[in-house]
């Protein structure tokens, strides 16, 4: 990175003439006009340092910061430990870019190593890449993996799975000609008759997610019995906190397993940058987008870090990848892999346990206003459906006034969940802000 | 060597009446490095002459294996799977996989060794 270097006017006009042209627009000519901005961006005058400053903390003013959170439906409010951004705020992680030369990153590569460990070991995998851009995305890339072992055009994906992540994916696999076939729910989980009605000899793939939408744990052995034909591939989505408590995927016989880690070392940031993770068996792991970073040993015998198996990255066959993943979220992930090993596996396992002891606490208080029910009777983990009388969105702005964020509103993604909402709640929320939440959540 | 015909992408056939074996010559071998990873086609795959068939990974790069003629793919050899090297120890007596033919009339099209070997020469 250079410095901010000004250019006067006359030093414009001297590089204009050494090049023989009269204006900096002559440069562009070649650019059509009708693509062109016609006018000077509309952002005023300039402003000194202070000004400046003093605007943007203004706009900054504006957000509603500091709510107490009760929402969840995909991004997290876990506590993120003090020494996490601070260790990725130190400048060899912050600037570095992607680790082509092992001689100058072993750093990075070792992070990145670590973070691989890790999430494997989380999901109970063989292997993790590099990471991804988010939990959507690495979805698609998971269902474009399968499509392409098994060279079959159908993914199965339950209802279950979050809205978004099903959008990001219908995407990816409406330009690759891949068919997506929704399976309906029952009692907020997937349906089992409705799986079996809907795969076939064409399915590449079959996509659930555990803890799932609802934030209901699903049945994963139970889908996997239903999955007979051994060509088709087990993707399931899942959540790293969860698997401080409950089985692993990998346990139930998941082929690749994907999510987000935002919930790790990423606060909430009004929708990214994110962390997506892929996991995946030893069978199909060269077909895995993105990197793999290995340990090996120099010539020395020293141990040391090199990115191995990613023949099928976009810089050696660009022409042949079967993904555009090329970088991937390196200070994320660098983030979590701080997260997770400042947690440790019992640390993990106390945030799993409290988030899903604080939620079922949470719903029997609800449940005693007499003004909600439970919506699935169903086990889960850090969310639950309620169903009252009044409209969510009505009820979340009133909260919004004692400075609550209130669950998520479920009939517009689903609309035949009227009066719904999704409540979620993490280990940082203390007793006396439940209470007061099932409190005012009472008077409405 | 002299019963094998070549394709100048450097695969080796050897014709048995309608089937054959094709694998990848000495010389790619040697270009190529020490292989650590063969991508096979399945069984059944049907190719077009010049199409890519497989994946020969090395420690120092990917490339394509492609059909040097027209076929269905009716047998793999699995041993490579576990044991890629197989491929630089003993290039000729290590097929990569065996074919149906489809059209013979293609094999005119290919090279013997004397002329295989002058196009390694002149690759050199």
């Amino acid at each position: 990175m250079f410095r901010y270097i000004p250019a006067t006017e006359e030093d414009r006009k001297e590089m204009l003439d050494v090049i023989g042209i009269n204006s900096v627009d002559e440069l562009f000519d070649d650019i059509p006009k009708n693509l062109k901005q016609s006018q000077p961006l509309n952002i005023g005058a300039p402003m000194s340092e202070i000004e400046l400053k003093k605007r943007i903390e203004e706009l900054g003013n504006k957000n509603l910061s500091n709510l107490i959170c009760f929402r969840g439906a995909g991004a997290y409010d876990h506590y993120i430990p003090a020494a996490v951004d601070h260790l990725i705020s130190r400048s060899e992680f912050y600037t570095a870019y992607t680790p082509y030369q092992p001689e100058i990153s072993q750093g990075t590569l070792q992070c990145i190593f670590e973070y691989q460990t890790m999430i494997a070991d989380l999901t109970g995998m063989f292997a993790s890449n590099a990471s991804m851009y988010d939990g959507a995305t690495a979805a698609a890339e998971a269902a474009m993996v399968a499509a392409t072992v098994t060279k079959r055009q159908e993914i199965v994906v339950s209802k279950s799975v979050n809205p978004e992540t099903r959008k990001v994916l219908k995407t990816y696999c409406k330009f690759r000609d891949i068919k997506v076939v929704e399976i309906e729910l029952d009692e907020g989980a997937t349906c089992i008759k409705d799986l079996k009605d809907k795969i076939s000899d064409k399915t590449a793939g079959v996509m659930v997610q555990s803890p799932n939408f609802f934030g209901i744990i699903e049945d994963l052995d139970e889908i996997r019995e239903n999955i007979i034909d051994k060509k088709t591939k087990y993707i399931v989505y899942t959540d790293l906190v969860a698997m401080g408590i409950l089985k692993t995927p990998g346990e139930s016989g998941a082929d690749i397993v994907i999510g987000d880690a935002q919930s790790f070392g990423t606060g909430l940031t009004y929708g990214g940058p994110y962390l997506g993770f892929m996991t995946i068996t030893k069978e199909l792991i060269r077909k895995m987008p993105g990197r793999i970073v290995g340990e090996s040993v120099d010539q020395d015998g020293k141990r040391c870090y090199v990115l191995t198996l990613q023949a099928r990255e976009q810089h050696i066959r660009r022409y042949k990848a079967t993904s555009n993943i090329c970088s991937n979220h390196a200070l994320n992930a660098l983030a979590a892999t701080i997260h997770m090993s400042l947690l440790g596996r019992v640390g993990l396992e106390k945030v799993a346990e409290q988030c899903y002891k604080k939620a079922n606490y949470t719903l029997r208080k609800i449940v005693e206003t007499d003004r909600y029910k439970l919506k699935f009777n169903r086990p889960f983990f850090r969310e639950f459906v309620i169903e009252g009388e009044e409209s969510p969105e009505i009820i979340n702005e009133k909260l919004l006034k004692d400075g609550i964020l209130g669950g998520y509103p479920l009939e517009k993604e689903y609309p035949e969940l009227k009066n719904t909402s999704l409540v979620c709640i993490t280990e940082k929320r203390s007793k006396l802000e439940i209470d007061s939440f099932v409190e005012r959540m009472g008077e409405i | 060597m002299e019963n094998l015909l070549y394709s100048k992408e450097h695969e080796w056939i050897k014709v048995e009446g309608n089937t054959a074996l094709v694998g990848i010559t000495d010389h790619a071998q040697k270009s190529l490095g020490e292989i650590v990873y063969v991508e096979l086609p399945e069984i059944d795959d049907e190719f077009e002459a010049a199409e890519a068939f497989g994946v020969i990974e090395s420690v120092k790069a990917a490339s394509d294996s492609y059909m040097p003629v027209s076929g269905k793919i009716i047998e793999i050899n699995e041993d490579l799977e576990d044991n890629p090297t197989l491929l630089n120890e003993d290039p000729y007596g290590t097929w990569i996989i065996k074919i149906e033919l489809s059209d013979k009339g293609e094999l005119d099209s290919l090279l013997d060794l004397s002329a295989y070997n002058e196009l390694c020469e002149e690759d050199n």
